[in-house]
């Protein structure tokens, strides 16, 4: 294919060509960032969270005299171990994406001081006895805690728990104390330190971090004793029997609790409460591509068909002279596909300074760059597709356009 | 002239209904984007207190140590003052009228049988609370500042709270039990939420919580009661929140001329540098600040960053869809240019030739405006289905709904104009001859 006289045709028509490469530069850079923030919040939403989701349901208490919580908790969980299809029943402090969260920061040195630098912030989730099998966390390494440890430990001083052990998460093991075995290892709080004697898989925080998701796991565990700060209800049965589960433990705690309101939810639920305006941006951003995407087409059609009708007398020669109506068809298309592949690279160049921008002023990672060939390759089609039609047209020009008069 | 060109234009956009469809379908769909999402962003910069904001002044005091680094979480202690930082402001009375105020949730119990209990967020705060920010009241008044002193269990409640503990009853004189303690009620107020709710900690919902009870801070502090958020930077336990190390109140001042502006400024600076002359303050006083409600607003960020780039988003849309415009109009603009150059024989100068299809594009614009505010409303319609906190806001007002109008206008005139110069550059002769 001879692309010389399709430059030259080009150089006549500057403004219209100007028109297109600009309108599908901007397509390409709106979509690749629109494209790369639907793939950052999609895999926020999709982060994995090692508990069992599907068989959990969270069960809260509000009302209820706290004075009294040591005394109600076993009574309630009683209650509930007898629903049939109860698999297991603990309290817990919080359950992840609840958005209840009680972090402190922690020092793997002795002398660090509560503003070191070099301090981690994790979330703190405190479990009754028993919550480990109910919200089905997975030992991967050391062990969980003893029933001495449930029953002996309180909260010293309003904030930190008393005794000096604690369960981590993988993460937590990993970045803390890279290569080596985390167990028997030491986390500061001054004046409180507490040994690693477990590793379990990662879990989400209360609120899950949405820019440096491996944050989102940086939580741990401490055993505690029946006390008004585990004020969630832990639920576990077959995914199956859950929902009649969350409905007989409502009424069975709305009988045992008559003062307090009751509230039974499947993880679930507090899953996609979590992640709901998330998701709507997700939508928001798709149905954005989609619409200009289509806008863009139609100005490619638009463009198309204005050059097919301005050359017809030219088609009309070609085709006199010899030009098949394919060698018709493919001028159109290769004229296309050199507009768009210009359009591309300059699109590219903006995509990258957009990038730059948003990273400037909001919580944006770098643009990756395999979103640069995804987007080029989604606009070489649609110019494809949105030129086919006028491209047609201009073939079915009759030869015989050439000896009418111009 | 002006009926003749429209009488053409209409009779033009006619003839290619396929071409002018799509170039009022585009505009349509990028007015209507970026309207919903500049309405969105409209409704959440509005000034909550319309003809007060302008006196409204917040305090800034940064008692923290110097050594302390604020973490990626959670919010900058500072905002917040400390118990004795904000009795001291208090007490010096050097604005017109201030207050301080913090959050919290009480249970109540509605008097209807079968009630449920039921979380009721309010407010703590002071006497001047009240009157500096205009809180319209039905029935009752503000408690008097001796009970503000004396810890009186008094309360001040919303109408819709008045309604659901005393049904049809006079609230006024009631007791309402509130968390476990009784309160005489001495006041109704209309359900007055400001939007931004500007006076609330940064933590909370700005744009849907809504307070239903007032109570004096002295007896909220008195009684214990639970505050929204709290921050605490001491090394030793500081949990209590007379505690000079936690910060958890928030102060306004209300200032009616620039000398009180400036008074009150000097006034900071020498409370802060008397501060740190006593050792409190670790910080020199010149990072003392006084924010006006605007400014204060704006420094709090209180629009999410997900908005702003939705908004950005859709004004990027906006823009391919004019680029497509002038595309589409160029096209259509140049293949009449027999019909243009008989005109310009018949005697037509360039600039009429300009003007009528000026004309043109403003019309396909208008037409593109109404489909833009019909894609608007659905687009705002679905913006009001979402969970988000500002959610409920997103209404078209006036001024949206004619900058709709005016921007659709505006953006296919725009892009109108080069094809328009364009086209009446067409030498006629050379038209002619090929007709």
């Amino acid at each position: 294919m001879e692309i010389r006289p399709i430059f030259a045709s080009l150089r006549k028509h500057r403004i219209p060509a100007l028109l297109i490469v600009l309108e599908i530069a901007l397509a390409c850079a709106v979509l690749c960032n629109a494209m790369f923030m639907i793939s950052q919040r999609v895999a926020q939403i999709r982060q994995p969270n090692a508990i069992d989701e599907q068989g959990l349901t969270v069960l809260t208490l509000h009302g209820a005299n706290n004075a009294l919580a040591s005394s109600e908790i076993p009574r309630n969980l009683a209650a509930l171990r007898s629903i049939a299809g109860v698999t297991a029943a603990a309290t817990g402090s919080s359950v992840p994406l609840s958005g209840n969260n009680w972090g402190w920061s922690f020092s793997t040195r002795r002398d660090a001081s509560v503003n070191d630098s070099g301090n981690t912030t994790l979330s703190l989730y405190f479990l009754g006895q028993d919550a480990g099998k109910a919200l089905g966390l997975r030992l991967l390494k050391g062990r969980l805690f003893s029933a001495d440890e449930y029953a002996s430990n309180h909260i010293t001083s309003g904030i930190l728990p008393q005794l000096p052990v604690t369960v981590v998460t993988r993460t937590v093991a990993a970045n803390l104390w890279p290569g080596q075995d985390p167990l028997g290892k030491v986390l500061y709080a001054s004046p409180q330190a507490y040994t690693v004697v477990g590793v379990v898989d990662d879990v989400l925080r209360p609120y899950a971090n949405s820019v440096n998701l491996e944050r989102g796991y940086y939580a741990m565990f401490f055993p505690l004793q029946p006390s008004a700060y585990l004020s969630y209800y832990l639920i576990r049965s077959t995914p199956a029997d859950r929902d009649r589960v969350i409905r007989q433990a409502q009424q069975v705690m709305d009988k045992l609790n008559p003062v307090a309101v009751v509230e039974a939810r499947s993880f679930n639920q507090i899953r996609n409460e979590y992640y709901a305006d998330v998701s709507s941006m997700v939508w928001m951003l798709v149905l954005v591509c989609v619409v200009m995407l289509g806008v863009t087409a139609v100005g490619i059609v638009g463009l198309s068909s204005f050059w097919v009708a301005q050359r017809r007398r030219q088609i009309g020669i070609r085709r006199a002279i010899g030009a098949t109506r394919g060698d018709i068809t493919r001028y159109f298309q290769t004229e296309n596909f050199l507009l768009t592949s210009l359009g591309i690279v300059l699109g590219m160049a903006l995509a990258f300074g957009i990038n730059a921008y948003l990273m400037q002023h909001y919580e944006m990672k770098r643009l990756a760059w395999y979103y640069l060939p995804i987007g080029a390759i989604a606009l070489w089609l649609l110019g494809q597709v949105a030129v086919f039609g006028p491209a047609r047209r201009a073939a079915a020009v009759p030869p015989v356009v050439a000896t009418r008069a111009a | 002239m002006l009926s003749y060109y429209l009488q053409l234009a209409q009779r033009s956009l006619r003839r290619s209904w396929i071409l002018s469809g799509l170039m009022v379908l585009a505009i349509g769909l990028g007015i209507g984007a970026s309207m919903t999402m500049l309405t969105v962003l409209h409704v959440m910069n509005g000034d909550p207190l319309p003809g007060r904001s302008a006196e409204l002044y917040r305090p800034y005091l940064n008692p923290l140590p110097v050594d302390f680094k604020h973490g990626n979480f959670g919010p900058d202690p500072s905002i917040n003052l400390t118990w004795p930082d904000a009795m001291a402001l208090l007490k010096s009375h050097k604005g017109v009228r201030q207050a301080a105020i913090a959050g919290g949730s009480l249970d109540a119990r509605s008097t209807a049988p079968g009630g449920r209990l039921q979380t009721i967020d309010g407010r703590y705060v002071t006497r001047d609370f009240f009157a500096m920010f205009e809180v319209p009241f039905l029935h009752g008044q503000a408690w008097s500042q001796t009970e503000d002193e004396q810890r009186a269990r008094v309360v001040v409640v919303t109408q819709s709270l008045a309604r659901q503990l005393f049904g049809d009853e006079a609230a006024v004189g009631q007791s309402a039990r509130l968390g476990g303690h009784d309160f005489r009620v001495v006041g109704v107020v209309a359900d007055w939420h400001p939007r931004p709710l500007f006076y609330a900690d940064t933590q909370e919902r700005h744009f849907s919580a809504a307070d239903n009870f007032f109570l004096p801070l002295s007896t909220a502090a008195d009684l214990k009661l639970g505050v929204h958020t709290t921050s605490g930077w001491g090394k030793d336990d500081a949990t209590s929140l007379t505690s000079p190390t936690v910060s958890w109140l928030q102060f306004w001042v209300q200032l009616q001329s620039p000398a009180q502006v400036a008074g009150y400024q000097q006034f900071l600076f020498d409370y802060a540098a008397e501060q740190k002359s006593l050792g409190r303050f670790e910080r020199p006083p010149s990072n003392v600040k006084l924010y006006g409600l605007m400014a204060w607003l704006d420094h709090q960020r209180l629009v999410p960053g997900d908005v702003q780039l939705q908004a950005w988003l859709a004004l990027g849309f906006l823009f391919v869809s004019m680029l497509n415009i002038v595309a589409l109009l160029l096209a259509k603009f140049l293949r009449r240019g027999a019909e243009i150059s008989v005109r310009r024989a018949l005697g037509a100068r360039r600039n009429d030739i300009f003007v009528q299809l000026g004309i043109e594009s403003a019309l396909i614009g208008v037409a593109g405006g109404l489909l833009g505010l019909a894609v608007a409303q659905i687009g705002l319609w679905s913006v009001r289905q979402r969970p988000d906190d500002y959610a409920h806001l997103a209404q078209m007002d006036l001024s949206m709904l004619l900058g709709t109008f005016v921007l659709a206008v505006a953006a296919s005139v725009l892009a109108g104009l080069l094809p328009a110069w364009r086209a009446c550059r067409i030498a006629p002769a050379l038209q002619l001859k090929t007709l």
